[in-house]
């Protein structure tokens, strides 16, 4: 036996791995395809892509639980913070 | 008769002097260079190297030198101290009351200065109101 049949046997115990479908020449061309079917996907689905900005400016939400009804009573605390610190201000 | 004329005249103008004095007082609270600032904090927020940050602490605005950097830590150390008071008192979480005060902070920074805009950008305060969050409370 030739040492490449080995090599086949004794590194794929897998069950497809058989000496014979190891050996085929075609399973580089099964790569090639799968490659052409992913690159034909990609272009198809590239025209889905959106690269215009949106047109309102974007808000950054720095927290999402921060709501409006609780922050207004906290205003004259914050007007009192600064006057009674200054130099942090 | 003149006399009397006389003494209500120069009263009047010391009246009005000592009022004229008053107003000028009381119109003299915001503007912030009043205060006492750090020279070196000062300074940098007139050139535009430290910045005010929407969530009520300092920021830097590109490089800077690693003692602004302390001095910006610093002030944030003892700015969120101030926060934990007061939100404790107030019943709300620190970034809640961190939020309120940037807000306000932001609102008085002087024509110059950098400050953080809603979308995180960094922006100079021209002579317009400056750009807050639409959560933001407004000080009445």
């Amino acid at each position: 036996m030739n040492s490449s049949k080995w090599m086949a046997r004794l590194t794929c115990a897998a069950r497809g791995a058989t000496i014979s479908g190891m050996d085929r020449r075609g399973a580089r061309s099964s790569g090639l395809r799968m490659l052409a079917i992913g690159l034909g996907l990609t272009a198809a689905l590239a025209g889905c892509v959106n690269v215009n900005a949106p047109a309102e400016p974007i808000v950054i939400e720095l927290n999402v639980n921060i709501k409006q009804e609780v922050l207004y009573r906290l205003v004259d605390s914050a007007a009192e913070n600064i006057q009674e610190n200054p130099e942090i201000f | 008769m003149a006399k009397t004329r006389k003494f209500v005249r120069t009263a009047a103008a010391i009246l009005l002097a000592a009022g004229a004095l008053a107003t000028t007082g009381l119109l003299v609270t915001a503007p912030a260079s009043a205060e006492g600032r750090d020279p070196a904090y000062a300074s940098a927020r007139a050139n535009g190297t430290i910045g005010e940050k929407m969530d009520g602490y300092l920021g830097l605005v590109g490089n800077a030198s690693s003692s602004l950097k302390a001095l910006v830590d610093d002030l944030n150390i003892r700015r969120k101290a101030s926060y934990a008071d007061r939100a404790r008192a107030q019943g709300v979480t620190i970034e809640e009351f961190a939020f309120t005060q940037g807000c306000l902070l932001i609102a008085r920074t002087t024509p110059g200065e950098k400050y953080q805009a809603p979308d995180g950008s960094w922006q100079t305060r021209g002579s317009g109101p400056a750009r807050v969050d639409p959560r933001c409370p407004t000080a009445s």
